[in-house]
């Protein structure tokens, strides 16, 4: 059920800022260069930023600014900032061992969004659900999920595992936002805040990580078996 | 009567706080200070367990007070104390004691956020504590700087980062499935949630736990997403791993069962009881295999806390009071069993300078004060009589021993002995096996790394001999709030 209702332009400017959430998703998940990742990144919060003003906008949820500008600012430049500085300091521009080819990893990303698209007509149908915007919200929601794991999955550097979390949690966020734009406001910040502090905790990591192990790489992390 | 019990969530919130900033800023005696904030937790939790009978929603709709969730909190608080005042013994052999204040500051800090999170009244503000222990132990778990070690934080907090996103995403679905029902603005809280689940959308209502159970099951230790846990739990200080085994598990079970007890109330049926049947026979059956060929002696330790992890879920999987209260129960006498363990395997790991078994050998010799205890806790985390965990294994047995159930429970059994041969095997040749060699040079425990071995011991025989009789009204109460059925 949508909350709110929508004339056929808000509902192409919701589909548009989705579809190029999405489409930002397979463009980290198809680059092997650490900075497009980071860019992409960047671009696919502003998107969402972007969302929530025109979900504000729409439904009078006036609160829903705020957390559009707090999206922005923090998502979409301190995260980056932090995670460029995180780059500088590792000295990797790219991922130099690819599990799978950026083709075929493309092409995994493909077959995740129409498991998705069929997820979320099964979950339209059972909660007799008949709108739109909603079967659009829950495939990207859970397309740019699914490409979130695939990158944590096929990638090897340390920056791009955090990228692939965050990615994971911009899906969460942006299917939120048209879902439940209703949901307490509190919650929203407290996630922000929380992105943040998981940030600066997988930066402190990851300099112990160059300093102690040397390398930043998963295949260096594999004394713990059995 | 409303007044005390504002008062006891206030130490028992305020007092780990007051410990971290003492840690941070005073940076001295922090060691002492941490465990006088664990005597106040445990004190304060104690007497919290008789007001929570009633359910109540305190601090401004923030915190939420029932049996299961004060339940968990006295789970936290006694491995709170035990860990505090064997970690003072551990520690001293710690070769940069200047770190020693951080190290407090983010034990207290862990503590405060699995207290937060097993009182938390809302759905979101659950997620949110869960997601701060994982931050706040990761830097447990790295702490003695090993390559081992950062290894195993760094699995550590992404794989359970991933898992929890999923956890995310089963709120938001709940939340949206209840907005179904209350309109677009509410504030999901466990008692809404059971208020409303019968008239929200069923399919909502059974993803948003399916995604749960995984995304918390990765939290809780659940096989196939338990990968993250032996890493964690061997490579972490001793102390830390107790933490992560006897508390934080606990803390992320009763997101699951609370989600489960709302799918039962709205009538879901079977089937998510025979997903967690799954996931927990899943899980003692990979604890099985991967304890009859353990190498290191806190790997042993975590695939244990595997197999008992998936004992709990089973027996809230099987459900109805007496595999509620079976499951209950285990969670407590695991908690004290496996701090008893851990903090064994952390004395032996100092005196033999390994983490291997095969190089710890005549344990008598080399640990005469500790070696019996910690042969006693060996015996009683397989299950054995007199202690607490046969009794609580066999409520679950016995929960299991129907004809829908009763090859899970034939399987289980099974398992069990696999298990009590596996395990014990291990104790035999570290005990028994091998010539009179001469002693090992490491430090041996002082009398702090002892005493709570000893006291998690005598807790787990009197818990062994005698169920209290108040516990059994007190766990058939909460079975009655998880909507079980005699």
């Amino acid at each position: 059920m949508l909350h709110f209702a929508v004339n056929p332009v808000v509902a192409s400017i919701f589909a548009l800022l989705a579809i190029g959430s999405l489409v930002l998703s397979f463009v980290m998940l198809g680059s092997r260069w650490l900075k497009d990742y980071l860019h992409a990144f960047a671009l696919q919060s502003w998107l969402i930023a972007g969302l929530s003003a025109t979900i504000a906008w729409v439904t009078g949820f006036h609160e829903l600014y705020f957390v559009a500008v707090l999206t922005a600012l923090f998502r979409g430049l301190v995260l980056p900032w932090l995670l460029l500085r995180i780059l500088r300091r590792l000295h990797v521009d790219r991922e130099l061992h690819e599990v799978v080819q950026p083709a075929t990893a493309l092409l995994l990303g493909a077959l995740s969004v129409i498991f998705a698209v069929v997820v979320a007509y099964r979950i339209d149908q059972t909660a007799k659900i008949d709108t739109q915007i909603v079967t659009m919200a829950l495939t990207v929601m859970l397309s740019v999920k699914l490409i979130g794991f695939l990158v944590l999955v096929i990638r090897r550097e340390a920056v791009s595992h955090i990228l692939g979390i965050l990615q994971i949690e911009n899906g969460i966020f942006l299917g939120s936002q048209i879902l439940v734009p209703g949901m307490p406001m509190m919650i929203e910040l407290v996630l922000l805040f929380d992105l943040l502090v998981a940030v600066a905790c997988f930066g402190v990591l990851v300099r112990y990580l160059v300093g102690v192990v040397g390398a930043t790489d998963s295949k260096a992390l594999r004394r713990l078996t059995g | 009567m409303k007044m005390p019990i504002d008062w006891y969530l206030a130490v028992l919130l305020l007092a780990p706080v007051a410990a971290i900033f003492w840690a941070l800023l005073v940076r001295r005696a922090s060691a002492w200070v941490n465990l006088l904030a664990a005597v106040a937790v445990m004190i304060a939790s104690l007497l919290l367990l008789p007001q929570s009978g009633t359910p109540q929603i305190t601090a401004d709709g923030f915190l939420y007070v029932d049996r299961l969730g004060a339940w968990v909190v006295l789970c936290i608080a006694v491995v709170y104390l035990l860990a505090s005042l064997h970690a003072v013994d551990y520690l001293r052999h710690d070769p940069e004691q200047k770190r020693k204040p951080m190290f407090y500051a983010l034990f207290a800090g862990f503590a405060l956020a699995m207290l937060v999170a097993s009182l938390a009244n809302d759905l979101g503000v659950y997620w949110i504590g869960i997601e701060m222990t994982t931050l706040v132990s990761t830097f447990l778990v790295g702490y003695e700087r090993q390559v081992e070690s950062l290894e195993a934080a760094w699995k550590y907090i992404i794989i359970v980062s991933a898992g929890l996103s999923l956890a995310l995403l089963g709120t938001v679905i709940l939340y949206w499935g209840g907005s179904f029902v209350l309109g677009p603005t509410y504030t999901l809280n466990w008692l809404t949630l059971q208020a409303i689940a019968a008239k929200m959308p069923a399919s909502l209502l059974r993803l948003g736990f399916f995604l749960a159970l995984i995304g918390y099951g990765v939290k809780a230790g659940l096989a196939p997403m338990h990968t993250w846990l032996p890493d964690a739990h061997s490579e972490g200080p001793a102390p830390v791993s107790a933490m992560l085994s006897g508390a934080l598990l606990n803390t992320a079970m009763l997101g699951i069962v609370r989600i489960l007890a709302a799918t039962d109330i709205a009538g879901q049926g079977t089937w998510p009881h025979r997903v967690l049947i799954g996931l927990g026979l899943l899980s003692v059956f990979v604890g099985a295999m991967f304890i009859v060929r353990q190498r290191g002696i806190k790997r042993l330790m975590a695939y244990s806390s595997v197999e008992h992890m998936g004992i709990i879920a089973l027996g809230f999987g099987f459900g109805g009071p007496l595999g509620i209260a079976g499951a209950l129960y285990h969670m407590l006498n695991h908690s004290l069993n496996k701090s008893l363990m851990f903090f064994g395997a952390g004395n032996a790991i100092h005196r033999f300078r390994t983490h291997q078994m095969k190089s710890m050998r005549n344990m008598v010799r080399a640990l005469p004060r500790s070696a019996w205890i910690w042969l006693a806790g060996a015996i009683a985390i397989t299950g054995a009589p007199p202690f607490g965990l046969f009794r609580s294994e066999l409520a679950i047995l016995r929960a299991g021993w129907h004809n829908n159930t009763l090859i899970v429970a034939v399987l289980l059994l099974v398992l069990l002995i696999v298990i009590f041969i596996g395990f014990l095997n291990h104790f035999r040749a570290m005990y028994a096996g091998g010539p009179e060699e001469p002693l090992p040079d490491g430090p041996a425990p002082g009398w702090l790394g002892v005493l709570p071995m000893l006291l998690a011991l005598f807790g787990l025989l009197v818990l062994g001999l005698w169920w209290p009789p108040v516990l059994q009204t007190w766990f058939a109460g909460i079975a009655h709030s998880l909507g079980a059925t005699p």
